[in-house]
């Protein structure tokens, strides 16, 4: 039996997406069985992170109203056999689904799948009702910036009250240098504000952009430090511990210069 | 390194190339997206306001989606029978 775990923020933005996208290909990677699930009817994007934009016949509402079976909706990634796309609607909106048909099918998911993500829209209305319903456990996807800790908070709070498991946090696209100079907020700042756990930190990464216009996830570019952060954040996920990633050498002069030329941790 | 080389000697497309090709091709797609039952009330509606002005032919009157090569363009192609007598 999986478990079923919802990416969510509050806010738009801040990566729900990308998090989604790079944990279920880290998982897969392990050799687990992952199904994403797009809960952002009409606005889909997952299909785009996955490269699999094309292949898209059926989706979330045709499975959850019962117009064909999960199994002919699901699209296998590129990469691993173990992975598998649920694609959201794009022409209906978030009323084409109701919470208890999501909990009716992660239910059903879970008996085929070690994990089920489910990538939830921006918002505290019916999609993200949707996406939380069939959930057990939440990871809440912020940046550091007050909008998106403001939003974050929100969330922890609505998830409190539905009786939801301790949600975990990712913070993405931090930047150290900014930190030092005392113009971001720091990793134990936000835990203090949110008081909640620490799953990761995702550095903000040029290469994300290149691997997202390729459609391919960052987890698996051994080049791209996003990516070592996700490739952690996943065993994480899995019960292991992992001390965090050395954030610091972003933006020091040697690893600029080595960055201009070509080499170094990227 | 070695993506490096393959940038300077162009074995690779560059990202940027790609994600517009690939983004053109899904917004094709998405915009084509319209429904039939869409469609179908836009032209009623079109069918009641020309009809204030112009006989209108609503049986070969045609109302479609096209695509040029910037944008969606919505095609009408409505015979006029003949121009009403508008009070001025």
């Amino acid at each position: 039996m999986g478990q079923v775990i919802v990416i969510t923020s509050g806010k738009g933005g801040v990566g729900k997406t990308t998090t989604t996208a790079n944990l279920g290909a880290g998982l897969a990677s392990h050799g687990h069985r992952v199904c994403l699930v797009d809960a952002d009817i009409g606005l889909r994007n997952l299909d785009l992170l996955l490269g699999l934009e094309n292949r898209i016949v059926y989706d979330l509402v045709d499975v959850a109203n019962g117009y064909c079976k999960y199994k002919k909706a699901l699209i296998k990634s590129k990469q691993f056999d173990n992975l598998f796309l649920l694609p959201a609607a794009q022409t209906k909106d978030k009323t084409a689904v109701r919470p208890d048909q999501m909990r009716d099918l992660c239910e059903e998911l879970k008996q085929e799948f070690d994990y089920v993500l489910v990538d939830s829209p921006a918002g505290i209305e019916q999609g993200f009702q949707n996406a939380v319903a069939g959930a057990e456990k939440a990871i809440i996807v912020t940046t550091p910036e007050m909008a998106a800790l403001r939003d974050a908070d929100r969330v922890v709070g609505l998830l409190e009250a539905m009786e939801k498991e301790r949600p975990m946090l990712i913070i993405n696209r931090y930047r150290p240098g900014m930190v030092r100079k005392g113009d971001m907020l720091a990793i134990d700042d936000m835990l203090e504000i949110l008081a909640i756990d620490l799953l990761g930190v995702v550095p903000e990464d040029e290469q994300i952009v290149v691997t997202t216009n390729r459609g391919e996830p960052a987890v698996l570019d051994k080049h791209s430090r996003a990516g070592e952060a996700y490739r952690n954040i996943t065993r994480r996920l899995m019960g292991e511990q992992v001390p965090l990633m050395n954030l610091d050498d972003d933006d020091g002069i040697l690893s600029r210069i080595k960055r201009v030329f070509g080499f170094g941790a990227r | 390194m070695l993506d490096l080389i393959a940038k300077v000697f162009g074995r690779e497309s560059p990202s940027a190339e790609i994600a517009k090709e690939r983004l053109r091709l899904v917004l094709v797609h998405d915009r084509s997206s319209v429904t039939p039952q869409f469609l179908e009330r836009l032209k009623e509606d079109l069918i009641r306001v020309i009809s204030e002005y112009m006989d209108i032919d609503t049986e070969t009157m045609d109302v479609r989606l096209s695509q040029t090569e910037h944008q969606a363009a919505l095609v009408a192609s409505i015979p006029v029978r003949r121009v009403k007598r508008v009070a001025p």
